[in-house]
């Protein structure tokens, strides 16, 4: 066809759209990935912990079971115990049994004090099974120094938070002494480093194994005070978390409610960029529109003599949607191919950033459902673009247009 | 009594081998804008077989008007209209398409040729429309047609390259493809020279003569008229004459 400078204006235009459109979603949902997977990554799906609280009932209840009074208590505390979770070793077998489970990983949070001379810093001890934690939470991706089985292997060792060790000044292979909650002290050796990436977190955070753990509280090895849950669908989570709550008589949290807002970020950022993507389109819809409309303007005279000749408006009108779709389909092809090149491209960028240590480069998402969408989107705009100027042309009169000469 | 000769014909019509290729009944049509005008006036006349005629009239009679109408192109009048012997009062635009792909060919004043396409793929375009051969059939075809025309050795070029008279043999070419009942014409010699005129004059007469095609031209030039088989003349969207 003629005016082929403008078509393949029309082609750019889709092109371009369909190329930002590619790349901003990859590029959006990258980073979505990537937030989340700070949180989400070493959360567990549900966790199985006991909070410290007062019991419920009272034991001047059960006394006053069936006598007509109320009871007014005052100042009530729960009794001294630790945050343990009683029967953990029967839970473990029971969890291991369930399909839905994908993995457990016990835990032991303990509160100390790291002593630095003569001043304490507070901090968490994490006592974990080293090579459950590594497979469900990807553990040694954050174990900036050091080797992270060192924590098995090597006994009284501990891996540090990064800030917590740059404010003692600790490097690795150095001895460090803690205080526990009750007061005894232990020596550690720091067998490496750990970074998440949330700052605060590496000033108070530093993981030991489970059995240095039950050692430092001095408790037997069935002590455990979280059960880490990793689930095949991570969707289930919260019905689940609420079965396994009355099942174990534990509290249970899972992942939706503890980290709603991560939730809330990544859906608002990911409409965005459909809005946007989804804008450049319609815009690319609008240039194909006028530029189908002017030719049609130039091509009465074809359309009137292939009406005379026996063509139907139907036929005219698939010769114009036609056109509309060839553009459509050879821009978003192109528009896929540059998107991706695009995406490829913003994957190369160094993007170095403190909290991040296991970043390199600026984050994409190679998610095939954004070509599809993209490649549909594509067809569907420019189909409507051609279809109503093809519906025009399918109208013309050719008595008037021959007459008219 | 003309109800009778009416009957006649249309039964006649009905039949396939009838030598009534078209017939106007009671056709009247009137131009709505800017005001009601009747541009003809129940035109009756028929078409038989092999038949070479022209219509002539003053600028305005009406003769172009009618030719729209017995083209199929133009629906909005009142009467009858039956190509073959069948009614196309009733069509659906789709189906008149069909009729004039298959039963009408056309001879415009300008040729409208498409610039894109070989003179060739021009000539084929209708054929390809109609579905009825393949592609190198009717490539066989286009090429005897463009010989019976003297052009076939300009099969190749684009139509720009082309004279005007080569370009009106090429438009005569392509409304011959799907070899149809009937061939308008509305002014095809309008543009031309007197040779060329004269050429494409020559064309119709001999496939009037040798191929017994039946011809309509609508014209106003009286002296190609009177060497046709038969005149009708217009006067006010009447037939006075013919």
């Amino acid at each position: 066809m003629a005016r082929w400078k403008q078509t393949l204006v029309a082609a750019i235009g889709v092109t371009f759209s369909i190329t930002m459109f590619i790349a901003l979603l990859s590029f959006m949902a990258g980073l979505n990935d990537l937030l989340d997977g700070l949180v989400v990554n070493r959360t567990p799906h549900v966790r199985l912990y006991n909070e410290i609280k007062a019991a419920e009932n009272q034991p001047i209840s059960i006394f006053s079971k069936n006598k007509n009074q109320y009871n007014f208590i005052g100042s009530i505390k729960p009794s001294s115990q630790l945050p343990q979770i009683h029967n953990s070793a029967a839970i473990i077998q029971a969890l291991k049994k369930d399909k839905r489970v994908l993995g457990i990983a016990p835990k032991i949070i303990a509160q100390v004090f790291y002593n630095v001379g003569t001043t304490n810093l507070t901090g968490i001890i994490n006592g974990i099974e080293v090579e459950e934690e590594d497979r469900l939470f990807v553990f040694q991706s954050y174990v900036v120094e050091g080797n992270y089985l060192d924590l098995k292997t090597i006994s009284n060792s501990i891996i540090l938070g990064k800030g917590a060790a740059d404010n003692m000044l600790v490097n690795v292979g150095d001895r460090i002494q803690v205080t526990t909650t009750k007061g005894d002290q232990i020596q550690l050796k720091i067998v490496g480093f750990f970074q998440s990436g949330i700052s605060d977190l590496d000033k108070v955070q530093s993981y030991t194994s489970i059995t240095t753990a039950q050692k430092l509280l001095g408790e037997s090895n069935n002590y455990v005070t979280d059960i880490q849950i990793k689930l095949t669908d991570i969707l289930q989570a919260p019905k689940i978390a609420k079965e396994f709550e009355k099942l174990f008589e534990v509290e249970a949290i899972d992942i939706q409610t503890a980290n709603s807002q991560f939730e809330t970020g990544s859906f608002v950022r990911t409409l965005i960029s459909y809005a946007v993507g989804i804008v450049l389109l319609i815009v690319a819809g609008f240039g194909i529109y006028n530029i189908l409309n002017m030719m049609i303007f130039e091509k009465m005279d074809t359309i009137a003599i292939l009406k005379a000749t026996g063509f139907s408006g139907k036929d005219v009108k698939r010769v114009f949607i036609s056109i509309a779709l060839t553009i459509g389909i050879f821009g978003g092809v192109l528009g896929l191919l540059f998107g991706f090149g695009l995406s490829a491209a913003i994957d190369q960028v160094p993007f170095k950033t403190a909290s991040l240590p296991t970043i390199k480069t600026y984050p994409i998402n190679y998610n095939p459902v954004f070509y599809f969408i993209g490649g549909v989107f594509s067809i569907i705009t420019t189909f409507m673009a051609g279809y109503f100027p093809a519906r025009k042309a399918s109208k013309v009169d050719p008595v008037i247009i021959i007459r008219g000469k | 009594m003309w109800d009778v000769k009416n009957n006649i014909e249309e039964t006649i019509g009905n039949t396939p081998q009838s030598n009534i290729v078209l017939e106007a009944i009671h056709i009247t049509k009137y131009f709505h804008d800017p005001i009601k005008v009747q541009v003809l006036n129940k035109v009756d006349f028929s078409l038989t077989r092999g038949e070479f005629v022209s219509i002539i009239g003053k600028s305005g009679c009406g003769k172009s008007t009618l030719l729209y109408i017995l083209s199929t192109m133009d629906t909005d009048f009142e009467g009858d209209l039956k190509i073959d012997g069948v009614s196309m009062r009733k069509k659906r635009e789709a189906e008149l398409a069909q009729v004039r792909n298959e039963k009408i060919g056309f001879v415009f004043q300008f040729h409208y040729l498409l610039n894109e396409f070989s003179v060739l793929r021009n000539v084929m375009l209708p054929g390809e429309k109609l579905g009825k051969f393949s592609a190198k059939e009717i490539e066989h075809k286009a090429y005897e047609k463009l010989k019976i025309l003297g052009i076939e050795k300009e099969a190749l070029k684009k139509p720009n390259q082309l004279s005007g008279g080569e370009k009106q043999r090429v438009a005569i070419a392509r409304a011959l493809i799907n070899e149809p009942l009937i061939i308008m014409g509305d002014e095809p010699t309008g543009n031309l020279d007197r040779k060329n005129g004269d050429m494409v004059f020559d064309i119709f007469k001999e496939l009037a003569e040798v191929y017994h095609q039946s011809l309509l031209i609508v014209t106003h030039d009286n002296e190609f008229a009177s060497k046709t088989h038969r005149i009708i003349e217009m006067e006010d969207g009447k037939i006075i004459n013919g």
